[in-house]
């Protein structure tokens, strides 16, 4: 209990720290594609510049526009923070550590619907943009709050789809169970990482991903140059640092998610050589590793591509990434059920493996298997 | 016809190819781009530390200028206030006494000399105006300030001090004047 309760503060206050810090890293990062420096003037290198920032939003004045609602213009921001941290519960950041004959898993909580859990928490993620932006009472916000909640639910369900890809590969909705599936980097003479084995998916899921937290080429909510900031116009002080805040933990939290789903979380080549908390530890710095490798794809994207046009959204949204991500899913379905033996005429090939699909099928295929077994 | 610029572009409407259509390679060409930008020379200047050289022909803040014997070369003729477009520049003439040949060149001469640097557009006419070398805009920067009075220079501003004479031989140069 005490432990879990350490992890817990643990995970927050990093989370935070990350947050606080992934701000100055895009700050640098734009600066150097562009041929500057970045901020260098707080601390060496511009270190204390989130501390600047942050002690600047908290003594601004918290300002509330006459006609904007009260309480929901305070849950907004509220909700927005809250809901990107908690997805943070179920990631599975290290293999376990063991400390005086305890087991700890570097995990908040291993639900066995992880995947799920995260794809909830980001649908209500949009309630506090939501919220924020009809609160404010100001037409900006509430174009940008619309152009959110429409692109969330488009690309949410592509991302969705291309979950469902990896979770039909696993027979698990556990993302612990997800990422050790993907254990060390070569397995049955092909790499074990997803991947390798979903491309097409992984590129629906990353694309989906920068939509999902609104990032660019996808910032229609905020669009600085058309709606002055979108849903957080009317925001200042530490609420609308809670939602730009929130914005860079979601960065923060889809990218571990696409380490974990894709690139094999805490596995690297070679991890059979260690064990104990030798590995618990490489095993932590390679997850955190990845992950930041997939924050600086992120940012590298923003200041490479310009934002789409709204129309445009909609159409990639709906007419190209639904359809591909629903057409690998069939393939994988098909594959699937192929390697499982369900098209032979022999029952006995049932247990037939497959170079790519090493993994047993969990419960929910059998059963399906057994009722289509039946129908033939 | 013949287009006088000769830029003259058509815009193609061509429909895309397939490879075109996907998007991915463009934009994976594009990110090359940026990352090459990674590692290039940043071109910032540390500003307050490190200035950047202005280029002769720059119109910053104005001098009032004196001639070799440290005499004020202005003669109150105001030519540079009737070639201001933003009527910033006003003045007051008095005739110079005896005694006072030291200190101004013509026998009449500018008791005060003000201009407002908030109505300035720096366009140098006053410059190109003056029939007696005496005024130039310098590299200098005009500074900021809380009060609108401040920006109201005075002579005590404007003319150079004996001892501190303003460079402006490189605006000389620029080929505006004869040097
Ligand atoms: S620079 Fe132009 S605007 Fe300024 S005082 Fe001279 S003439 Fe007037
Ligand atoms: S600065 Fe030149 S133009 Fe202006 S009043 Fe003096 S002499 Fe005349």
């Amino acid at each position: 209990m005490i432990i879990k309760l350490i992890i817990v503060v643990a995970l927050f206050a990093i989370t935070l720290g990350i947050a606080a810090y992934l701000t100055l890293m895009e700050r640098k990062v734009a600066a150097w594609m562009q041929d500057r420096i970045g901020p260098d003037r707080a601390g060496p290198f511009g270190l204390l510049q989130p501390l600047a920032d942050g002690g600047k939003m908290f003594f601004k004045e918290d300002f509330r526009p006459t006609n904007a609602d009260k309480w929901l213009f305070i849950i907004g921001p509220g909700i927005a923070m809250f809901t990107s941290l908690i997805t943070g519960a179920v990631i599975p950041w290290g293999p376990d550590l063991k400390i005086a004959g305890e087991t700890i898993a570097l995990q908040v909580a291993d639900v066995n619907i992880g995947i799920l859990f995260i794809m909830g928490a980001v649908s209500i993620g949009v309630y506090g943009i939501m919220i924020g932006g009809w609160a404010s009472n100001n037409k900006f916000a509430l174009f940008g709050a619309i152009r959110a909640s429409s692109q969330m639910i488009s690309y949410e369900l592509a991302m969705g789809v291309s979950v469902i890809t990896i979770v039909m590969m696993t027979g698990s909705l556990s993302i612990r169970d997800i990422v050790d599936q993907q254990h060390g980097f070569w397995d049955n003479g092909w790499f074990s990482w997803n991947v390798f084995k979903q491309p097409i998916c992984f590129i629906v899921f990353l694309i989906t991903a920068l939509a999902e937290c609104n990032r660019a080429p996808f910032d229609l909510a905020e669009c600085e140059s058309e709606l002055i900031g979108g849903y957080h116009t009317e925001y200042g002080a530490m609420k609308l640092g809670f939602f730009l805040f929130a914005e860079y933990v979601n960065m923060f939290i889809s990218c571990a998610i696409i380490s974990a789903l894709f690139f094999g979380g805490y596995n690297f080549p070679g991890m059979d050589n260690f064990s104990g908390n030798t590995l618990a530890i490489l095993g932590t710095l390679v997850f955190f590793a990845k992950t930041f490798f997939f924050v600086f794809v992120f940012m590298w994207i923003r200041w490479t591509l310009p934002r789409f046009r709204y129309d445009q959204l909609m159409h990639i949204g709906w007419k190209k990434m639904i359809p591909i991500a629903l057409i690998n899913l069939l393939i994988t379905g098909v594959v699937i059920a192929y390697t499982e033996g369900w098209f032979s005429k022999n029952k006995d090939n049932e247990s037939a493996s497959n170079v790519k699909m090493e993994q047993p099928l969990g419960v929910n295929t059998s059963f399906e298997k057994t009722k289509t077994g039946n129908s033939l | 016809m013949e287009s006088l610029s000769n830029r003259k572009k058509v815009v193609s409407n061509k429909k895309m190819t397939f490879m075109e259509k996907l998007y991915l390679p463009a934009i994976l060409g594009g990110m090359w781009i940026t990352f090459k930008h990674l590692f290039k020379k940043h071109n910032t200047l540390k500003y307050p530390e490190v200035k950047r050289e202005f280029a002769p022909v720059y119109r910053g803040q104005h001098v009032l200028k004196r001639d070799e014997e440290g005499r004020e070369n202005c003669t109150a003729c105001g030519l540079c206030a009737v070639a201001c477009p933003a009527e910033a520049i006003t003045m007051t003439s008095e005739e110079r006494k005896k005694g006072e040949e030291n200190l101004y060149r013509e026998e009449k001469y500018a008791s005060t000399y003000e201009i407002n640097m908030l109505r300035c557009i720096f366009c140098g006419l006053c410059e190109e105006a003056c029939p007696k070398e005496a005024i130039f805009l310098t590299d200098r920067i005009v500074p900021t300030y809380f009060e609108r009075n401040d920006f109201i220079y005075g002579k005590d501003k404007l003319v150079e001090p004996v001892d501190q004479r303003v460079d402006i031989s490189k605006r000389q140069l620029t080929g505006k004047r004869p040097a």
